[in-house]
């Protein structure tokens, strides 16, 4: 493959455009939380200040969303946990006659435009006449946090061999001993990269959340909220920034969860 | 051994007994909650979207008439909501485009040259942006496109400010400012289904096999006859499944356009709009069919085209 060391230079000048055009923008959030205008988005900022990071943490309605997305991310978090585990066993441990049906029914709430689902979610609210209030947020994001559980604890069931299992049944431990000490532990580093990847959906969601949400503000809402009519720009800016951080940091994590996951695996076989 | 057996069964015990010999029991037990959320709540309240499309609106009082009708959807075919769809397909259709033209080097420079931290590089060059905020990344064009912000005034530094200007002075395409062109929600949306096209054409073509393309050099086909009828050819399904995730979603976004965009209306505005503010919810039922027939359409020719094989 020595034809294949080194890349022709306008490729890699293209990718390295690309990239770029991917990252910038990125960048760019962080040095705004800095600048000292207020009025505009000017460039380049005037100035340099940390004066916002203050004002922002005294902001209530900045704390007050932050901690609805933050509830409303751990509820259906562990919503999704459960119902997607549960889907991901049944459809590994045995082949019956709907498990592609099941495959395309957990994966159909992201698949469909999320205007879709949100508008499907209210007008069945409103026909069952349900007031909206946090769980009726929580019903939206649980619907489509099952699909990552799902994808994640679905690849870790292939890749767990079943002779572990039947290992443990023969030297007498019951189901519920076989799950807790044998399929559990096998599990648990794709069910937390799953429960965080989850999370990391909930808390950024918007579309389905315009819907199912009634007078409260998840974080996404409210930036929602000051994108289309901005009160306080310098406040956004740092709050852009935090959420940048607080999504990043999860990836990162589950990242590499994922990865030691995959050698361990490899080494059991 | 003999004291474990005589030993009278725990509830527990006798339980997982029972699965062990009716696995079948297990599986519908595990299958029932997920199937009782998605089958019920999520594929009910569809079916109730759906059926609320084949009513209509009256027109005097502004209450949903509950007499099956096909009336609603004919209202599709007017000029005006004619008009919605056919910009919608057309920037859904623009947006794919671009987004496999910019793809394709970085997919490319990623599976078969990066190597050891340059290839972390590339990992990550996709996945932060994919995952970061949806908000915060329109958040970012924002500041941008703005007539105040980066992009003019870097055009303003190389002193060609006067190309902007007759960029923006174009009809259709242009407008006072960026942000409130076409142009403007054409490259937000690129920018950010852009990693949704990158990662399967990478994995298409992670998986074209080297031997393929050692043995068309060898046989004297130059590195452009490779690329052209061995390579591309294989990395095409690739395309075309990174072409499903970039067209579905900017046909069903409405929050791009209503940021950054003109005020003409997108499929998905249109949907807000109708049920919302103007409550005529059978229309913004029938005007979620249309997406869903498109991709519906799209998703058949893409499976023969085999593009299934590479998700």
């Amino acid at each position: 493959m020595h034809s294949e060391a080194r890349a022709p230079l306008p490729l890699m000048l293209a990718a390295a455009a690309g990239l770029l055009f991917l990252l910038l923008p990125l960048l760019l959030i962080f040095v705004y939380a800095f600048t000292t205008e207020e009025k505009s988005y000017v460039w380049p900022p005037p100035g340099l200040t940390l004066n916002w990071f203050a004002v922002t943490a005294q902001r209530p309605d900045v704390w007050k969303a932050l901690l609805l997305s933050v509830e409303v991310g751990a509820v259906s978090t562990l919503i999704a946990l459960v119902l997607g585990t549960l889907c991901a066993a049944a459809v590994s441990g045995t082949s019956f006659f709907g498990r592609e049906t099941v495959s395309l029914l957990v994966i159909l709430p992201i698949a469909l435009p999320g205007v879709i689902t949100g508008i499907a979610l209210r007008a069945a609210m409103s026909l069952v006449d349900l007031p909206f209030s946090f769980w009726t947020i929580v019903l939206g994001h649980a619907t489509f946090c099952i699909v990552v559980v799902y994808n994640n604890a679905v690849a870790r069931f292939r890749r767990t061999s079943g002779s572990m299992v039947e290992a443990s049944m023969d030297l007498g431990a019951d189901g519920f001993q076989t799950f807790r000490y044998v399929i559990l532990p096998s599990i648990g580093t794709a069910l937390l990269a799953g429960g965080m990847l989850a999370f990391a959906l909930s808390f950024d969601e918007v579309i389905v959340t315009t819907f199912t949400a009634g007078q409260q503000q998840t974080l996404p809402l409210w930036m929602l909220e000051e994108l289309i009519r901005p009160h306080q720009r310098p406040v956004t800016n740092v709050v852009a920034m935090v959420v940048v951080l607080v999504t990043f940091l999860p990836i990162l994590f589950a990242y590499s969860l994922t990865r030691r996951g995959e050698e361990t695996a490899g080494a059991g076989k | 051994m003999t004291l474990a057996t005589s030993a009278p069964p725990s509830p527990t015990g006798r339980l997982s007994d029972l699965f062990w010999r009716r696995p079948r029991l297990l599986v519908i037990l595990m299958l029932l909650p997920p199937a009782l959320w998605l089958g019920v709540v999520y594929l009910g309240s569809l079916f109730a979207l759906l059926l609320q499309s084949f009513f209509s609106i009256d027109d005097f009082s502004g209450l949903i008439n509950y007499q099956p009708t096909l009336a609603t959807y004919a209202q599709l075919f007017t000029p005006a909501n004619l008009d919605i769809i056919v910009r919608t397909v057309v920037m859904s259709a623009l947006v794919t485009l671009a987004s496999a033209l910019i793809a394709f080097p970085i997919a490319y420079v990623a599976a078969r040259y990066a190597k050891g931290r340059w290839k972390a590089v590339f990992y990550l060059g996709v996945m932060l942006p994919l995952w970061s905020s949806y908000l915060v990344k329109v958040y970012a064009w924002k500041l941008l496109l703005a007539k105040e912000g980066i992009l003019s005034w870097v055009f303003d530094q190389l002193h060609i400010g006067f190309l902007l200007d007759a960029w923006l002075s174009l009809p259709v395409i242009g407008g006072t400012s960026l942000s409130v062109s076409y142009t403007g929600t054409f490259l937000v949306f690129t920018y950010i289904w852009l990693p949704y096209m990158i990662l399967p054409v990478q994995a298409a073509l992670e998986r074209v096999p080297g031997n393929l393309v050692d043995a068309s050099s060898d046989l004297g086909g130059s590195p452009a006859q490779t690329f052209r009828h061995v390579i591309f050819p294989l990395a095409l399904p690739g395309i075309v499944a990174g072409s499903i995730f970039t067209f579905s979603l900017t046909l069903g976004d409405y929050i791009i356009p209503s940021i950054i965009g003109s005020s003409r209306l997108f499929i998905g505005q249109m949907v807000y709009q109708q049920q919302g503010l103007a409550g005529n919810l059978p229309l913004a039922a029938a005007f979620t069919v249309v997406p869903i027939v498109i991709m519906g359409l799209y998703l058949w020719g893409a499976k023969r085209l085999g593009a299934f094989d590479a998700l």
